[in-house]
């Protein structure tokens, strides 16, 4: 009954989110696909890296990829075509990347994905700048920014049906699994480095068609664009802030967060880069875990309390020291 | 054919060589200790033979079937299931999801209902029942080590390794662990394990293997290797060898 009125929820708010433009002018819907865009990055980017806590700063580089992969193509294929073209290239990078680099553990993980982003962007830069010529390149499509908008919100869509199902099957727990103990994973009979792959290619796959589907909205992609550093850590803060292990946690983080970041851009465009520093360490210092953990941390500590005082008993930690002193 | 036959086995840690050229067999259905002083490099062989570490050199094969080379889930998958020297749990997951994760992914399928069924039956194999509801790291240091156990019985093993694993019980909970390891024993799974409780090893293991210094010391029934006079030289030392 749960699962049906959370489904029948699910369809109501995609029903009126597909609705949006009807209503939204042409800054709303901007705004929109901006904001639906993080949502999707964050929720794929969680996909992988939130159970099995491998930190990817990778996400800019197969976003980038997307969006590069329509400014070449768009003009030779249809869009379907394109994306799905991209989404190709997307998952031959990802699996070349995943299979040099899921062995690797912790910090070196998160160093190489940071590496990788910036090794691709100056490739395509070099081969721009000695091939073709030029270094950046017009996007003129035939469609207006509501199928841009569509397109995104189907893929979101897509993402969260994915990680529903996922958390509710045998692959959940596997990477529940690989996140607490790797070694007692795959001494359990997981063989860990597929289920790795496998994940990290998924994830991989959605974040490049992110970047496929929104490229018409820049018209002019350049390197510095589409792999700009910062998308890797906004997606990265946005899903540890609503909670990474969580279905919804990468939404609740990056709603909030992606409406703060346009505001501050708008208004404080000298020292955004400031703010957005301070807001990272802050975020890692009072949510850990994400606001999602800590809201029902708050709510299991009210229960107990009230349960507590209805039963007419002292707290826990009273109990613990007029124990000690009963000992003495 | 041996049922575990550890050949020419090392392994070498950059300069440091950890285990030298070891080799041994067990025969099916055995319980055999694998002594030595802290160094010796008895862990580093269990380890080798869990496929947590891959050896330098040598071989192992369970029952004909080389298992130096593959990979720990598929050495798993061939029937060797290990606890570890400190309890490793799965944290985020209760005490059941433990168990639920080596029953769903060994060799074989199971449907998720039959495992929550062996997963209860597990749990009160080990005097764990009724408490798969607990988060695993809720439990104490005790009854985390029995569901470690019940996470490597899972597995349904044909080899299962223990690595000090009742090592910090107190007299009555090592007689229950005595108990438990000889049951296991009783239905049929082979066992190799690391301990330092004597008492343990004498009631259990009518075969011993020693090492010490990444080398093999002795090999035979459990008393004579405990009298043995190189044995006592590696444990305590030359005045005491010379007593014994």
């Amino acid at each position: 009954m749960k699962t049906i009125l959370g489904l029948a929820a699910a369809a109501i708010a995609f029903a009126g989110l597909a609705a949006a433009p009807l209503y939204l002018g042409t800054y709303g819907i901007g705004l929109m696909i901006g904001l639906i865009g993080y949502v999707t990055l964050a929720s794929a980017w969680a996909l992988f890296s939130g159970p099995t806590r491998f930190v990817s700063l990778a996400t800019v580089a197969f976003f980038g990829i997307g969006a590069y992969t329509v400014s070449v193509f768009y003009e030779s294929f249809p869009p379907l075509v394109v994306l799905g073209l991209a989404a190709l290239i997307g998952l031959g990078v990802s699996l070349l990347v995943g299979l040099a680099t899921l062995r690797l553990a912790g910090v070196y993980f998160v160093i190489f994905t940071f590496g990788l982003a910036e090794l691709i962007r100056q490739l395509v830069t070099w081969y721009e700048v000695n091939i073709t010529g030029t270094l950046g390149r017009y996007l003129f499509v035939s469609y207006g920014p509501e199928v841009v908008y569509w397109q995104l919100l189907v893929l979101c869509a897509v993402t969260f049906g994915i990680g529903y199902l996922i958390q509710r099957s045998r692959l959940g727990l596997a990477l529940k699994m690989i996140g607490d103990d790797e070694v007692v994973a795959e001494h359990c009979g997981l063989p860990t480095a597929r289920v790795k792959l496998a994940l990290f290619a998924l994830s991989s796959v959605i974040i490049t068609l992110v970047g496929a589907i929104q490229a018409p909205r820049w018209t002019y992609i350049e390197p510095t664009i589409v792999f700009n550093p910062t998308i890797s850590f906004l997606t990265l803060i946005m899903a540890l802030l609503g909670g990474a292990t969580r279905l919804w946690g990468p939404a609740v983080g990056a709603v909030p967060l992606f409406l703060l970041f346009e505001w501050l851009s708008a208004n404080f465009p000298d020292h955004y880069s400031i703010i957005l520093g301070l807001l990272f360490m802050a975020i890692v210092f009072v949510l850990p875990r994400g606001v999602l953990d800590f809201l029902e941390g708050l709510t299991a500590r009210m229960k107990s309390e009230r349960s507590r005082q209805a039963a007419g008993t002292a707290p826990e930690h009273g109990k613990g020291r007029l124990a000690e002193g009963e000992a003495k | 054919m041996a049922f575990l036959e550890i050949s020419d086995l090392s392994k070498r840690f950059g300069g440091l060589t950890a285990v030298n050229h070891v080799s041994f067999e067990l025969a099916q259905g055995e319980v055999v200790a694998l002594l030595g002083p802290n160094g010796s490099g008895k862990t580093t062989v269990l380890n080798m033979i869990s496929g947590l570490l891959p050896v330098s050199g040598g071989s192992i094969t369970l029952q004909g079937k080389r298992l130096s080379g593959l990979p720990a889930h598929r050495i798993a998958h061939a029937g060797v299931a290990r606890t570890f020297q400190l309890v490793r749990v799965l944290p985020s997951l209760t005490v059941s999801e433990n168990i639920l994760a080596a029953i769903l992914f060994r060799a074989g399928h199971t449907s998720e209902q039959e495992a929550r069924i062996e997963a209860a039956d597990l749990l009160a194999a080990v005097g764990l029942e009724g408490r798969g509801g607990e988060k695993a790291t809720d439990l104490t240091y005790i009854d985390q080590k029995r569901m470690e156990l019940a996470r490597a019985l899972a597995s349904r093993p044909k080899l299962l390794l223990l690595d000090e694993w009742l090592a910090g019980l107190n007299p009555s909970e090592l007689r229950i662990g005595i108990d438990l390891i000889a049951k296991l024993n009783a239905r049929g799974i082979t066992i190799l394990l690391v301990e330092h409780v004597m008492d343990a090893v004498r009631a259990l293991c009518p075969r011993a293997v020693v090492m010490n210094a990444g080398s093999k010391l002795a090999d035979g029934p459990t008393a004579d290797v405990l009298r043995d006079p190189e044995v006592v030289r590696a444990y305590l030392g030359e005045p005491h060898a010379a007593v014994a």
